[in-house]
């Protein structure tokens, strides 16, 4: 038992104690959560800083507002409907299209309108949000995703996890959802998780239930070597997005849209351990080398820059 | 930096926790162990004496403080006599009076006695210090007998009490003088007239002396306990005895003082062949008890610090909530160094707390069987699209329902004997079966089943720990240990290493190292 503790610490990985007291409490200050667990607050912010992310088409506050959320939507056919303060991407339903009084979703079943508004009510009454607390549900844009990832993506949206670290992006995985984890990009519901080379955006290793994988496991199609389009401008959004919250640890979840290209669709405050697993390498020593670095560029695109240095040292 | 701060606060937390405890340990002889036992000497003075007409009036000399014991408590036995204690100038006498007395009387005082852990400055011992006395006219020949054995004494000690101790020494030397014969006169040593003899030599010095007389607990003769006499002598700042047979400085190590006044130790109006006797048995008590008793007898500011004094009930409730900081440990241990997930954070603590009342398998059993059929008409309940609270309330009132079920089948079968139910594992049951149906519509299943697993695992470990008799006593009698605790949440606080879970999680990263150390 010992030795695997000494194994872990030469590998630099980080255990979640250390993540809490020495990344989460060390580099996030407390009342800056709020910017990044509200998530009508981060779009605004976003919106604000001139970010892509989805645009919102309505907010529903009310269970009254619940029962008129078609006005709401307008002639949108297709749209999200999440909670503000959901967190693991639950309470999401995903509405691809409308047909015959029927909304449909995601895995082609098609449900009421009550069904619906019952689910509004659910998320407004806070069964979604941490504590309990009642919460808003947001209605907005459905990611089109891009097709790059079809070959392994079950259904849901794949996106991408950018761990950016003081301003820097630090380390990547692309989550992409399984069978098993019902199209939700959710690592503990037994998504895949892709490493992803940060020098390049070339994927690398996989895990899933933290354990080593090469292919898909709905699909059998190899997940290393695959290219993510647009890794340059996705990184520079990733580090900007520290600039309109602040927090020196901060987990960026990405998706790539057909047509609008990368939107940044939520910010964590407390991004998990699962992405040094899927990377094959301790995020002690990256964390480490970008402490080394001392004083940090203002500038977004600086930062990137020094994702490669950083990553080159490896 | 933070670290620093917070080590200091542990030092300082453990020091003032493990110092009261140490003082508590041998200040006032508190046990580490439950249940140890301590011999206590009950010694009993009979009065007897033949009733004559007319009102009676007892009056016996009673202990007041002793160097060695401490006295715990005392009974006065006597049927029909009024009672009454009066205090005179370290003296304390038991009066007891009635009106009409017949035939043969028997009074009793009883005093319950404990060793002290360190031999106590009795108040009496650092009394302003008496008057000389004058130098009594011993009238030829001894007069001038005593000038010379004092005037001998003297050149050979150096102060008060070696100048007492030679005195005592001379006269009991056997071959000795002419003069030494005639101070001592045909009187018995070791006598109680003996002891008035030598103090009233003593005051030929001019030196404060008087008889004090005990009781030596080790020395029970043919005739009984007897009480000795003792000579005292102050040199001006305390008193200090002395074998009045030896001149040995202090007093025999089980003397227990009875009286330190030439008063007569009984007398009794209206009585004849009036006598006192004395007798001693020893019986074991728990230390715990005597300990308690010596800290509220020292009137020891430690007594603050003990929860014996409040009321039985408020007792018993710190009984429990002394334990829920270990039981806090537990929880603490399990999540930040084992890394066991668990439904909230103290909700195994209040699983644990509810095994208390329904006893561990019946809790258990009760816990999977209600949380399960619970959880399923949660489950229904949200087809139903009931909004969150009302939904919540109805789970309450199915747990009730079901309560009731298995209470009233079990006593119509009487399946189950002892089982109680209590008001608390319904809350808590309800609460459980909420936090369930929300991780499972976070996390799924498999993460309710883990987090139930995994709290009903914490729950059982700390129930065994919260119940253990040798925690909660030591918790009981020194609560300053919260503080140890309180230092113990501070370092976990503090610890950043990986859990033990994480060993087995991460244990592919482990593994690529070692390849590499290989290559």
């Amino acid at each position: 038992m010992l030795s695997s503790v000494r194994k872990l610490r030469a590998a630099g990985v980080v255990g979640i104690n250390q993540r809490n007291r020495d990344y989460v409490m060390a580099r996030n200050p407390r009342a800056l959560y709020a910017l990044v667990d509200d998530k009508v607050r981060t779009k605004q912010l976003a919106h604000d800083a001139g970010i892509a992310v989805p645009e919102m088409y309505g907010l529903v506050t009310t269970p009254h507002g619940a029962r008129e959320f078609e006005q709401l939507l307008g002639e949108h056919t297709d749209f999200v409907i999440k909670p503000a303060h959901g967190s693991g991407g639950n309470g999401i339903l995903v509405c691809v299209n409308r047909r015959r009084g029927l909304f449909i979703r995601a895995d082609g079943t098609g449900i009421e309108t009550g069904e619906v508004e019952h689910h509004i009510d659910n998320i407004l009454g806070g069964a979604y949000s941490l504590g309990g607390q009642p919460d808003q549900a947001i209605i907005e844009y459905r990611v089109k995703f891009d097709p790059v990832f079809d070959p392994i993506s079950y259904r849901g949206v794949p996106d991408i996890r950018v761990l950016v670290y003081r301003g820097v992006p630090a380390m990547a995985m692309l989550r992409l959802p399984t069978r098993a984890s019902g199209g939700r990009a959710n690592l503990h519901q037994g998504a895949v998780g892709v490493g992803i080379d940060m020098r390049n955006g070339t994927t690398t290793y996989a895990v899933r239930y933290d354990r080593r994988i090469n292919e898909h496991p709905d699909f059998g199609s190899p997940l290393a070597d695959r290219v993510i389009p647009g890794w340059d401008e996705l990184l520079l959004l990733a580090a900007r997005c520290q600039d309109l919250a602040p927090l020196g640890y901060l987990g960026v979840d990405v998706v790539l849209d057909q047509e609008l290209g990368p939107l940044v669709l939520e910010l964590n405050a407390r991004p998990g351990l699962a992405i040094q697993i899927a990377n094959g390498n301790g995020l002690g020593k990256v964390l480490g080398a970008i402490d080394a670095l001392g004083p940090i560029p203002k500038d977004a695109a600086e930062r990137v820059q020094l994702t490669a240095a950083v990553a080159a040292q490896d | 930096m933070r670290n620093a701060q917070a080590l200091v606060l542990v030092a300082l937390c453990i020091a003032l926790g493990l110092g009261l405890m140490f003082a508590k340990v041998t200040r006032l002889g508190l046990p580490l162990v439950p249940d140890q036992v301590e011999q206590v000497a009950s010694i009993e003075a009979t009065v007897e004496f033949k009733a004559g007409n007319g009102a009676v009036v007892v009056s016996l000399d009673i202990p007041e403080t002793s160097e060695n014991y401490l006295r715990l408590d005392e009974y006065f036995v006597a049927r029909d006599y009024g009672l009454n204690i009066e205090t005179k100038k370290g003296d304390r006498r038991a009066e007891w009076s009635m009106r009409r007395a017949r035939g043969m009387q028997r009074l009793y005082y009883r005093a319950e006695l404990v060793k002290r852990t360190e031999a106590a400055e009795t108040a009496d011992a650092l009394a302003a210090a008496p008057k000389w006395p004058t130098k009594p006219d011993y009238g030829e020949p001894l007069a001038s007998a005593i000038e010379d054995l004092l005037s001998t004494v003297r050149a050979e000690s150096a102060n008060v009490f070696t100048f007492t101790s030679q005195v005592v020494v001379a006269i009991n030397d056997p071959g000795s003088d002419a003069n030494i014969k005639l101070v001592r006169g045909n009187i018995k040593p070791g006598s109680e007239e003996w002891v008035q003899r030598l103090v009233y030599v003593l005051a030929g010095a001019r030196i404060p002396a008087r008889m004090v007389r005990g009781l030596i607990l080790t020395d029970v003769g043919a005739s009984g306990l007897q009480l000795v006499p003792w000579l005292e002598v102050h040199n001006g700042d305390r008193w200090e005895g002395f074998d009045p047979v030896t001149g040995d400085k202090g007093f025999p190590e089980d003397f227990v003082r009875w009286s330190s006044s030439n008063a007569p130790l009984l007398t009794v109006e209206n009585g004849r062949s009036a006598h006192v006797s004395f007798a001693v048995t020893h019986y074991s008590r728990a230390v715990a008890n005597i300990a308690r008793s010596r800290a509220d007898a020292n009137e020891s500011w430690l007594t603050a610090l003990m929860l014996h004094d409040l009321p039985v009930s408020t007792q018993n409730v710190y009984q429990v909530l002394l334990m829920i900081p270990i039981g806090a440990l537990i929880v603490a241990l399990m999540r930040t160094v084992v890394g066991i997930p668990t439904l909230g954070t103290f909700m195994p603590i209040l699983i644990a707390i509810a095994f208390r009342e329904t006893q561990l398998i019946w809790g258990i059993a009760l816990f999977t069987a209600i949380s399960a059929f619970g959880l399923m008409m949660r489950v229904y309940l949200e087809r139903l699209r009931l909004l969150l609270v009302p939904r919540l309330c109805a789970v309450l009132v199915i747990v009730v329902i079901l309560m009731l079920l298995i209470s009233l089948l079990s006593e119509k079968f009487g399946l189950v004997r002892g089982f109680s139910i209590a008001l608390f594992p319904v809350v808590i049951l309800t609460m459980v079966i909420e936090h369930m149906s929300v991780v499972w519509e976070e996390s799924g299943p498999m993460a309710t089943l883990k987090e139930g697993l995994g709290s009903l695992f914490v729950a059982i470990i700390g129930y065994l720990v919260m119940t253990n008799q040798y925690l909660s006593y030591i918790m009981f009698e020194f609560p300053e240990l919260l503080l140890v605790l309180l230092a113990m949440f501070i370092l976990l606080g503090c610890y950043t290493g990986y859990r033990l879970t994480e060993l087995v999680r991460f244990r592919d990263l482990a593994v690529k190292t070692d390849a590499v150390e290989r290559t």
